[in-house]
């Protein structure tokens, strides 16, 4: 259901190394852990080769880290194929990452998840052809109290509902920047109609979003 | 030393002992499907769990290490209900299809199933499959019936050094493989078709050819290098079905080379059955008497110096000894079973054996290698190097070939001029040599078979001598063979007697016209087109370089068909068992000397194989004692002079097809081109 | 209630500026010298008199954890603080923000922690998804270490003390303390057997404390205002405060900091807006994360929450993450999605995980349908008692509560379930499948 299956040979590419500027990224990565640990930058370097490569990790991205951190090349394949963030396959520019578990389930992840469908013709683990969207269902993302949400790329959005979600969705096919976070404006994961903790410190919106109800 | 107790009875164990290994002393069985006495503890299969008294959960035995006080019960409703559960979910995604399984009647799981399972099962949802992997031409997966013990990762990482397994993926859908198609490098990978518990990886050349319970075992003796691996050959009728290793702790242990395991195809093929006699220059089919005749008619009026014999790198001791008795009989010095040419002598039995013997590499913690590759010329040596070396402490130097040895080490050069500034102390390799407790070296057939051969072997006695290799109850002077006849045929002498001629002086003689008879025993790895102008005996089992130049051919029988004697490298006496009679008109070899002998009047002074094993062990007393090693004396030994400055290269151009039998073998040439091929071509 | 002057995560909601000056508004690094011139002993003792438990959902308490670190420091094995940042257990959202609305503070308690623990290296693991999360810690540790918070001399205290961000990559096994280690060398997130346990061989075998976000963010507040002021709030052996997240059918789903103890309903109500369509309208609460067993209403009328007394319930306080479900719900389902969740989240290395899970989730689907018999009700009771206890790790655990939990407040509700299937089927005409 995730883009874990590896792409077909003739989608894989030959070759793979760093951009320079990757590389020192990388090289700085490495001196974070002691001598002789490199191994330890495999993820991170592996998150920066799929950066590099269109948010998809091909295997001779995998091989490179691997030659690169001086560790058998299939402990870079089974790491690569443990993690549910790298990518195996080709995926879209926007990669929709519908969270179903139970907490946004309950708020209604269905609804977000037909709202995608009605808008980009696609379900989890499709890609669509302009190479616009990807989508896939995830597992929790960690902001239950501001469920539904999606995380697209690197951003999450939340507290969606169907609308929120098709809204969302039109912006990113506009070539616009939705905003990030709660798309109801909520400040964090603080009660949506007025806070009933650390009353003094609210910002100006936050009492005037108050004074209203 | 912990005590503890297990089902009421309290033990003393060694500290690090672990709880399952505890229990196992007291024999009490404990089920296991990840544990493997060679292997790191994973822990993963938990069918191991026992019940530790103020645990809440039952524990891994396995992975937990027995303590002071503990007390363990491996027999109690905890543990039955632990056993049974983690037995149903093995099974639920486990295919039922023992009758067409080839792990059937020898599967752990099955057997565990029987002993722990429920009788049915409960589990209504689809199994999972899993898609086929390719591992290469020797083993054959059915990666379904994987239980995901990870033996067979752990094998790849720990003992044969080729990281290339791995599980990939998670939850229920992790696999076991190598994520992108290819064949595992490895000389050792048959053993992990030994270790899987289940019929995930069976045999390809084996598969569907036999059941367990058909076949006939006979505990023998491995020939394929010098190694001497302990195996099991397995017999149905008249055919070898297949090799297994026998456990040997100062040898093989319990893995064996994929040489060893699966060259027995080639016992089938190419066989020298029946004798043969060249007429009008035509090998034609003969009888015995036929060729005993022809024989005794080329040997008439000869001089005994114009007839010599090689003896080849299969031979056992005892075909050797009667052939040597025969040339003995009609006065040739001409006889050698040095057929590389190595320039080892008999005289200093410590000059040409592994005098630290293949366990005592475990004791080492410095190895200068020279002129060889262990890893092809006798894997079994270097798993133990690298299972040494893995415990860390061990340094490594190589003067030679520069390949993948699946150990880390120093490259120092590739040839004598290295060797020389090793000894001199200028490089760096010399302090760790100096500052070792228990330095060895292991010098290769690579190095010996040269011209100077004889200088090198001084040369690195002297670098043994200068480094503290050899001292009281430590002889770290080693000299690595590849052929399973070679120290057998050391140690009875099988070599040129007074003014006698050597391999090389019997080839050139024989071009010369001085040797006008050869006797051929297995020798196989001599240029024999030197030989066209002499009258050629092969006695052998192969129709192979020998034999086709041959005036006369001999079927003989091979390894498994045969009582012989073989002594390894270490020059540790063994005894090969006969499996199977060899096939058609073939004879054991030395019955076809005995014979030949009574033929032309100088009968050979044994009858059977006992008289003549008495004879040979008053000849030469190291046969009194089988599978015993004895330091030798430490003597000089080897050649003055400067050595040549030509590189040391490795006797062996290619792990899988080194002799007669694995150049016989479909399965061998597979191998060569799946496995070595493509690794070369990467 | 809490009052504010008590709570710690005063910019919880992100009001405030996240960054240095920000946080040095609110109190932190003030003193932080001076809370490592307290010395070890008299850190570790202020943290047991607190009665601080771990935050992550195993609620070991903290100063008992930190005491088992060498107290000698071996330079071959140095010892490590290993900040757990994997926060990935479904219903549990604080620790996200502590990390983007007040990262100095984990930052200071990382120092001071470490100080007090001999480590002068500590890691923060931060999951993956947590990409803006990241970069807020990343950016904080930059000013930290441009403020002279961080690495020699950190913040003037007289230890070195370096901080390293790492992030993971998608996997909620890697919140397990020993697969976090694992993935932070690099490797599949795989548990480890234990023993030997972290403090013993950790990161790198070398002696290692992992810790929850939350646990380490609140140790500089509590130095400085002493451990009793810490464990004057909550129960004995359930004192403190802490940060709850209530979400699901609640009216105004939030984050929150309270007490420990607090009742459940009073948190509900209170500061989530009640239930949504009032209290008579709960259906059953997930009171602490994913894999604490659901209470029906009844027990959430009186349940408090803290370990002791969602202990009483048969459930647990976990993370305190409240998962409130109303009288809408499909409870069979929303439970099948956690065994879903579970199954799709084992490491996949032991038997009865690897295995248990499947097989779990695919018995709750069809008990979804109710295309099942109703002894496999029991069936699978049983099966989640073979998993539960077997396992390397407590996930085993965490995917058979749920399941259990269900069963044991909804077996009516399943059975009804398979009747009407049965029905339904037999008014089609067809006969009853046991799987399909």
């Amino acid at each position: 259901m995730s883009f874990g299956t590896p792409a077909p040979e003739d989608q894989q590419p030959d070759h793979f190394e760093f951009t320079a500027e990757n590389l020192e990224r990388a090289r700085k990565i490495i001196a974070k852990y002691p001598e002789g640990r490199q191994q330890s930058a495999v993820l991170p370097l592996l998150d920066i080769a799929q950066r590099q490569n269109d948010n998809w990790l091909p295997r001779a991205a995998m091989d490179y880290v691997a030659d690169l951190l001086e560790i058998p090349r299939i402990r870079a394949y089974e790491v690569a194929s443990f993690y549910t963030m790298f990518n195996k396959a080709p995926v879209g520019r926007h990669l929709i990452m519908v969270c179903t578990t139970t907490p946004c389930w309950l708020c209604g992840s269905d609804d977000v998840l037909r709202a995608i469908e009605d808008k980009t013709g696609l379900r989890p683990g499709q890609n669509g052809d302009d190479g616009m969207f990807s989508v896939v269902e995830v597992e929790c993302a960690g902001a239950c109290v501001n469920a539904p949400m999606v995380q697209i790329n690197d951003d999450y959005y939340e507290d969606l509902n169907y609308d929120r979600m098709v809204t969302l969705i039109d912006e990113l096919k506009d070539g616009k920047t939705p905003t990030v976070g709660s798309q109801t404006g909520r400040h964090g994961s603080q009660a949506q109609a007025g806070p009933t903790s650390l009353l003094d410190r609210r910002p100006p919106d936050v009492v005037a979003a108050a004074s209203e109800d | 030393m912990p005590k503890l107790t297990i089902d009421g009875i309290e033990i003393e164990v060694e500290k690090g002992t672990s709880v399952l290994q505890a229990c196992e002393q007291l024999g009490i069985e404990i089920p296991r499907f990840c544990f493997h006495d060679r292997l790191s503890v994973p822990a993963n299969c938990r069918m191991c769990l026992v019940e530790m008294e103020r645990s809440p959960k039952p524990i891994a035995s396995c992975a937990m290490p027995a303590g002071d006080g503990m007390v363990i019960h491996t027999n109690s409703d905890v543990v039955h209900k632990a056993r049974k559960g983690v037995m149903e979910f093995l099974l639920i995604n486990h295919p039922l299809d023992c009758p067409i399984c080839d792990q059937g009647g020898e599967c752990d799981l099955q057997d565990q199933a029987m002993a722990y399972g429920f009788d049915r099962s409960r589990f209504a949802e689809n199994k999972r499959a899993v898609k086929e992997k390719y591992l290469g031409p020797l083993i054959k997966t059915f990666m379904t019936r994987c239980i995901h013990c990870t033996r067979c990762i752990r094998f790849a990482d720990e003992i044969a050094g080729v990281p290339e397994l791995g599980a990939t993926g998670r939850s229920e859908h992790m696999e076991i493989g190598t994520y992108i198609e290819k064949a595992i490098t490895t000389e050792l990978s048959g053993n992990m078709i030994d270790i899987c518990p289940v019929g995930a990886l069976t045999s390809k050349p084996y598969a569907f050819s036999a059941r367990p319970w058909e076949l006939k075992r006979t505990e023998t003796i491995d020939v394929m290098d010098a190694v001497g691996s302990n195996i099991r050959v397995d017999s149905r009728g008249g055919e070898v079905m297949r090799t297994l290793p026998r456990l040997h702790e100062a040898i093989n242990e319990e893995w064996i080379s994929d040489k060893t395991r699966f060259a027995y195809d080639g016992l089938r093929r190419q066989r020298l059955d029946r004798p043969y006699v060249r007429r009008d220059g035509k090998l034609e089919q003969a009888t015995w008497p036929e060729a005993f005749g022809a024989i005794a008619e080329a040997m008439e009026g000869l001089e005994g110096s114009a007839m010599a014999a090689i003896a080849g790198d299969l031979c056992d001791v005892e075909a050797m000894y009667a052939l040597k008795g025969l040339m003995a009989s009609v006065g040739s010095p001409n006889i050698d079973c040095r057929q590389d040419g190595a320039k080892l002598q008999p005289d200093v039995r410590a000059s040409y054996l592994f005098n630290t013997g293949i366990a005592g590499i475990e004791e080492a913690d410095a190895i200068l290698i020279v002129g060889s590759n262990p890893r092809w010329e006798a894997a079994m040596v270097n798993a133990r190097i690298r299972k040494r070396w893995l415990q860390g402490g061990l340094k490594v130097g190589v003067i030679g070939p520069q390949v993948d040895l699946t150990y880390r080490y120093d490259y120092l050069g590739a040839g004598p001029d290295t060797l020389k500034a090793l000894a001199d102390g200028s490089i760096e390799f010399a302090e760790t040599l100096k500052s070792a407790k228990k330095p060895m070296l292991i010098l290769g057939q690579g190095a010996l078979t040269r011209d100077d051969g004889g200088q090198v072997l001084a040369a690195t006695r002297a670098v043994a001598d200068g480094f503290g290799m050899v001292k009281d109850g430590w002889n770290g002077f080693n000299v690595l063979h590849t052929a399973a006849a070679r120290v057998g045929g050391l140690d009875i002498g099988f070599v040129p007697g007074e003014g006698g001629r050597d391999v090389a002086g019997i080839l050139a003689g024989a071009g010369e016209g001085a040797i006008k008879l050869v006797w051929l025993l297995g020798a196989d790895e001599i240029d024999s087109s030197a030989l066209s102008n002499a009258f050629v005996i092969y006695q052998g089992h192969h129709g192979d370089r020998g034999a086709h130049a041959a005036d006369v051919i001999l079927p003989g029988a091979a390894y498994p068909e045969k009582n012989g004697t073989y002594v390894n490298t270490e020059g540790r006496v063994q005894h090969a068992k006969m499996a199977v009679f060899p096939p058609g008109d073939a004879r054991e070899d030395w019955t076809i000397l005995r014979a030949f002998s009574q033929q032309i009047g100088k009968a050979l002074p044994f009858d059977d194989l006992h008289q003549l094993r008495r004879k040979l062990a008053e000849d030469h007393p190291v046969f009194a004692e089988i599978d015993r090693l004895h330091p030798a004396e430490w003597q000089p030994f080897g050649n003055d002079g400067e050595m040549g400055s030509a590189v040391f290269a490795s006797p062996i151009e290619t792990f899988y097809m080194t002799d007669p039998i694995s150049r016989a073998s479909i399965t061998m040439a597979k191998c060569l081109d799946e496995i070595e091929g493509r690794a070369a071509a990467e | 209630m809490l009052r504010d002057e008590d709570r710690v995560f005063t910019n919880l909601y992100g009001w405030e500026d996240w960054g240095l000056a920000g946080a040095r508004a609110r109190g932190v690094w003030s003193n932080t010298k001076d809370l490592v011139a307290m010395g070890r002993e008299k850190i570790i003792s202020e943290v047991k008199e607190s009665g601080l438990r771990g935050r992550g959902g195993a609620g070991f308490p903290t100063g008992i954890k930190w005491s088992f670190m060498p107290k000698e420091t071996d330079p071959d094995r140095p010892s490590y603080l290993v900040i757990n940042a994997d926060e990935s257990e479904p219903g549990a959202c604080k620790d996200r923000d502590i990390m983007r609305f007040d990262p100095h503070r984990l930052i200071e308690g990382a120092l001071v922690s470490s100080f007090a623990l001999g480590a002068h290296a500590c890691y923060i693991y931060i999951r993956g998804e947590f990409y803006n999360e990241a970069s807020h810690i990343q950016v904080a540790i930059d000013e930290a270490y441009e403020a002279g918070l961080l690495g020699k001399n950190a913040a003037d205290s007289g230890w070195d003390f370096d901080l390293y961000l790492h992030r993971g990559a998608g996997a909620y096994i890697c919140g397990e303390e020993t697969a976090l280690l694992e993935s932070l060398e690099g490797k599949k997130g795989q548990p480890r057997n234990k023993p030997p346990f972290p403090a013993g061989a950790g990161l790198y075998s070398c002696p290692t404390t992992v810790n929850n976000v939350e646990t380490i963010a609140v140790v500089p507040e509590i130095l400085r205002r002493g451990g009793l002021w810490f464990s004057s709030f909550g129960r004995p052996k359930n004192e403190g405060i802490k940060l709850y997240s209530i979400s699901g059918h609640v009216a105004q789903p939030c984050n929150i900091e309270e007490a420990m103890g607090i009742p459940l309903r009073e948190l509900i109500d209170r500061h989530a807006g009640g239930v949504r369509g009032g209290w008579d309208n709960l259906k059953a609460v997930i009171p602490g994360g994913a894999s604490t067993p659901m209470i029906p209403r009844d027990a959430c009328e009186t349940a408090l929450m803290d370990f002791d007394g969602l202990k009483e319930l048969q459930s647990g306080l976990g993370t305190g993450s409240v998962i409130v479900m109303d009288q809408s719900t499909d409870v069979i389902y929303a439970i099948a999605r956690l065994s879903y969740f579970y199954m799709d989240e084992s490491c996949g290395q032991c038997t009865p995980c690897r295995e248990g899970t499947g097989w779990m989730w695919r018995v709750m689907q069809r008990m979804v349908k109710g295309n099942a018999e109703v002894e496999e009700i029991d069936m699978l009771l049983e099966v989640t008692k073979e998993v539960e206890g077997h396992t390397i790790c407590a996930h085993g655990d965490a995917a058979a509560w749920p399941i259990q939990g269900l069963i044991r407040h909804f077996r009516p509700e399943m059975e009804q379930r398979i009747r009407d299937y049965r029905d339904r089927v037999h008014a089609r005409g067809a006969q009853p499948i046991a799987a399909e």
